[in-house]
């Protein structure tokens, strides 16, 4: 399997009055054209890991690593006129909550055509063209009237859809999705994933899922990386979840309520202060 | 049975929306209960209906054998408390600790406030270090926790719990949802707990109805859920979601 | 000595504070950090203690009487040794009557803040709070008197109630207290519905209590950052009513009234309009940047985390 993301070594922290806060402190993994997990609790570093490969940090922030390249391309050194190149075309991005990534002025049709515009020689009927059929992939069954339609208009679970296919109308080759089904219901929350998922199997894109939810990633992803206080703890192919050996995963898995399982109390994650070391 | 709470076509309508649409059902005291949907289902309208939050616009609501009307008193307040959803929103940004219990304490005229509240945080396991902190001081689980306290410290028979983990961490929200059983227990409370989460539910509560656009789907006991015996292609449809992603071939 | 600051400085920024008091302190201390951060407000700051100083000490440091002067020798002197700032057309020393008129400026600035700013945040919290009929009629009452321009409604007062000092106070806070009660409205409605606002009700407490004790307190902030900000234009209304003649009466050292003397020599004996002029300027300026500062130190947005 070719390696199209290598991560080598990657530290990103913030200075702060009282000094640094290290969010992710020095994560090594790669990416092939498969579905990898990124799972970790608030403040476990996951989502400033997609937000540094796709060059989202904030200013403010010091990023280094010993390489972070995408096919070949140095991130950390590339000059920002190809970092924005890059963002959209090459790599694109899903966040939570489509409310607030989508523009509030501007129909959903516009917005996706604006995408495509910007990133290729593109005629206007051809965009249109381009952006409805990009909504039909997305399942959106009425696409015509959805294109005109503005955010607020559509449901949460219809935002998302338009999001996935703006960012994947460029024809990423790899997706960065950061929470993207957490502020759905959970049956629309399938759906997504169902669409994401045949995407990435037609186009054979790289996707990198982000959450907090160890078994939703493990039933998606192909592998599951689980970050702890900005480290990577463990990382396995998503079948052997239940043969997880760190603690924390072990943890992590075991103290969610299932149904069936009567246990009570519920088993509560003993953090041991040596797994943030 | 002797029932805490009795709620019989309830009817609850924002302008011209109707959140809630009729839905009846009866609570035992010392029962807990709950309340399964998606959004829009009505579940979070139909607890603050009951708290007095949201507009009723017909049927009726009984607690411990009294019929409510449109203003709540006092009295009712010492009956039932709530705890919201959003750990970030429910707590006021510019109070401490100490003041958020002391507020309900003033005003219902209690006078052993010291120790009520020194005890109310210990209940909650948070100690008296936290007891100065403002609430930006906190993570989201001490917080739900501080929430939790202060429902208490009125003693109330009634818990309304608005999805009281759906904000938190797997880990704590184990914690927290551990630390409720514990309360009930101790205080044999009435519990009427809302989750978009079927395992949490099943987990917490004795029986459940689901429901679906302000509307009840089906009313079913825990060993019921657990044992997958449903009725509905609703109720199926939500079981499945919550075993994870399935992929088609 | 540095052990003993570094372990004060600990105990205010502590995360477990031990007592009210110490929460309280340590709130404060975090806010003046951030003031303190900013060099240009710490400017209007030091701008406006001058004043509260110089107004204090009026009658120690003033080298002359502010209202009598000596007409014979001493008319439209330039500044010199003997009067920096030169004298007036009644051959007043103009450093003393600034001095002396800060006191008014002081007055009129204060008054106006302690009567217009509750005003408007009572009828702002009430009519966001309260919504429906209340608002409605509250919120009209404050348009009608949003529509008039400020200086023609207190003139209009002014000419009603007749001239003085009190009377331009008393016209000049029944015209600015509008903004205050829409900004107070405007707060009032995004947190009216919060869930900490619905957790306090369902604790029992009455709508004025949750008025005052719960959403006047997040109001406050902005409120006072808008008062501040309004101080200047509050003390150029004052000085333009004393310009017409309707403020402050003679032989008061009111600084407007002290431009609108120095009109007439304006062309020769610039120091006369000039000197007040200036006064004002550094005042009104003084208030604005301690209103930017406050702004940034106690916004809610940047005071949670």
């Amino acid at each position: 399997m070719s390696t199209m993301l290598a991560v080598e070594n990657l530290s990103v922290s913030f200075p702060t009055r009282t000094g640094m806060i290290e969010a992710v402190r020095g994560i090594s993994f790669s990416l092939g054209r498969e579905r990898l997990g990124i799972v970790g609790e608030s403040g476990s570093g996951k989502s400033q890991t997609g937000r540094a490969i796709m060059g989202l940090t904030p200013p403010n922030a010091l990023i280094s690593a010993d390489s972070l390249e995408f096919d070949g391309i140095d991130l950390l050194n590339a000059p920002p006129q190809l970092r924005r190149d890059l963002r959209g075309n090459r790599i694109a991005m899903i966040l939570q909550d489509p409310k607030y990534s989508l523009n509030p002025v501007m129909s959903i049709g516009r917005q996706i055509v604006e995408t495509l515009r910007t990133h290729g020689n593109v005629g206007k009927a051809e965009a249109r063209d381009r952006a409805l059929a990009m909504l039909e992939a997305v399942q959106i069954r009425d696409a015509r009237r959805v294109y005109d339609l503005y955010p607020h208009e559509v449901s949460g679970g219809m935002g998302q859809r338009a999001m996935i296919a703006m960012m994947l109308i460029a024809g990423p080759e790899l997706l960065i999705a950061d929470e993207p089904t957490s502020a759905l219901d959970v049956t629309v929350q399938l759906d997504i994933l169902g669409i994401l998922d045949r995407l990435v199997r037609e186009r054979g894109m790289g996707l990198i899922f982000i959450s907090h939810d160890l078994r939703l990633v493990s039933s998606f992803c192909d592998r599951v990386i689980v970050m702890y206080a900005g480290r990577i703890v463990e990382e396995l192919p998503a079948t052997e979840l239940a043969n997880a050996e760190h603690p924390y995963t072990r943890g992590l898995l075991n103290c969610m309520p299932e149904i069936g399982v009567g246990r009570h109390p519920l088993p509560v994650l003993d953090r041991r202060p040596e797994w943030a070391l | 049975m002797n029932s805490a709470l009795s709620i019989d076509r309830l009817e609850v309508a924002y302008d011209h929306f109707r959140a809630l649409k009729g839905v009846s059902l009866d609570v035992a005291a010392g029962e807990s209960f709950g309340l399964v949907g998606e959004s829009g289902s009505g579940k979070s309208t139909l607890l603050r209906a009951v708290a007095g939050l949201a507009p009723v616009s017909g049927g009726t609501i009984i607690v411990n054998g009294e019929k409510l009307g449109d203003r709540r008193d006092k009295a009712f307040y010492r009956e039932v408390q709530m705890v919201f959803q959003d750990p970030y929103g429910s707590l006021h940004p510019r109070q401490t600790v100490d003041r958020l219990l002391l507020e309900p304490l003033v005003i219902h005229g209690f006078k052993d406030i010291e120790p009520r509240i020194i005890r109310a945080l210990d209940e909650v396991g948070l100690g008296s270090g936290f007891r100065f902190r403002y609430s930006h001081q906190l993570s989201g689980g001490q917080r739900q926790r501080v929430a939790i306290a202060r429902a208490l410290i009125l003693e109330p028979s009634i818990l309304l719990l608005d999805e009281p983990t759906s904000a938190l961490d797997a880990s704590v929200q184990a914690e927290v949802l551990n630390l409720l059983e514990q309360v009930r227990r101790d205080r044999r409370l009435t519990f009427v707990m809302v989750s978009h989460d079927l395992a949490v539910i099943t987990h917490m509560c004795d029986r459940l109805m689901v429901m679906q656009d302000g509307e009840e789907v089906e009313r079913l006991s825990a060993p019921d859920l657990s044992a997958r015996r449903v009725t509905k292609d609703y109720t199926r449809n939500l079981l499945v979601a919550s075993e994870g992603f399935r992929r088609t071939a | 000595m540095s052990l003993a600051t570094m372990t004060r400085r600990d105990w205010l920024l502590s995360e477990r504070p031990q007592s009210r008091m110490q929460a309280r302190l340590g709130r404060t201390y975090v806010t003046w950090r951030r003031f303190s951060a900013n060099r240009l407000a710490l400017a209007g700051l030091a701008i406006i203690v001058a004043l509260l100083i110089v107004a204090a000490l009026a009658d120690v440091i003033s080298p002359h009487s502010p209202v009598i002067g000596d007409l014979r020798g001493s008319r439209l002197l330039p500044p010199g040794p003997e009067h920096w700032l030169g004298t007036d057309g009644q051959g007043r020393d103009i450093l003393s009557r600034l001095i002396h008129g800060s006191r008014l400026t002081l007055f009129v600035v204060v008054l106006v803040a302690i009567i217009a700013a509750p005003v408007g945040l009572l009828v702002g919290t009430v009519a966001g709070y309260a919504g429906g009929w209340t608002d409605a009629i509250l919120m009209r009452i404050t348009d009608i008197f949003l529509a008039f321009p400020k200086l023609i409604l207190a003139l209009a007062f002014v000419a009603a109630l007749g001239p003085g000092i009190e009377n331009a106070v008393l016209a000049i806070a029944i015209t600015s207290w509008p903004p205050y009660a829409r900004i107070a409205r405007a707060e009032t409605m995004t947190v009216r519905n919060s869930d900490y606002i619905a957790a306090v009700r369902l604790m029992g407490a009455s709508p004025l209590r949750i008025v005052i004790l719960h959403i006047m307190p997040l109001c406050i902030s902005s409120l006072i950052v808008r008062v501040t900000l309004d101080m200047a234009g509050i003390i150029l209304t004052a000085a333009g009513l004393g310009f017409l003649g309707l403020g402050a009466q003679p032989p008061l050292p009111e600084w407007g009234a002290m431009i609108a003397d120095g009109r007439r020599f304006i062309l020769d004996q610039w120091w006369v309009a000039a000197a007040p002029g200036a006064a004002i300027l550094i005042v009104s300026l003084g208030f604005n940047l301690l209103g930017d500062g406050l702004r940034d130190a106690l916004d809610p947005r940047g005071g949670g985390q």
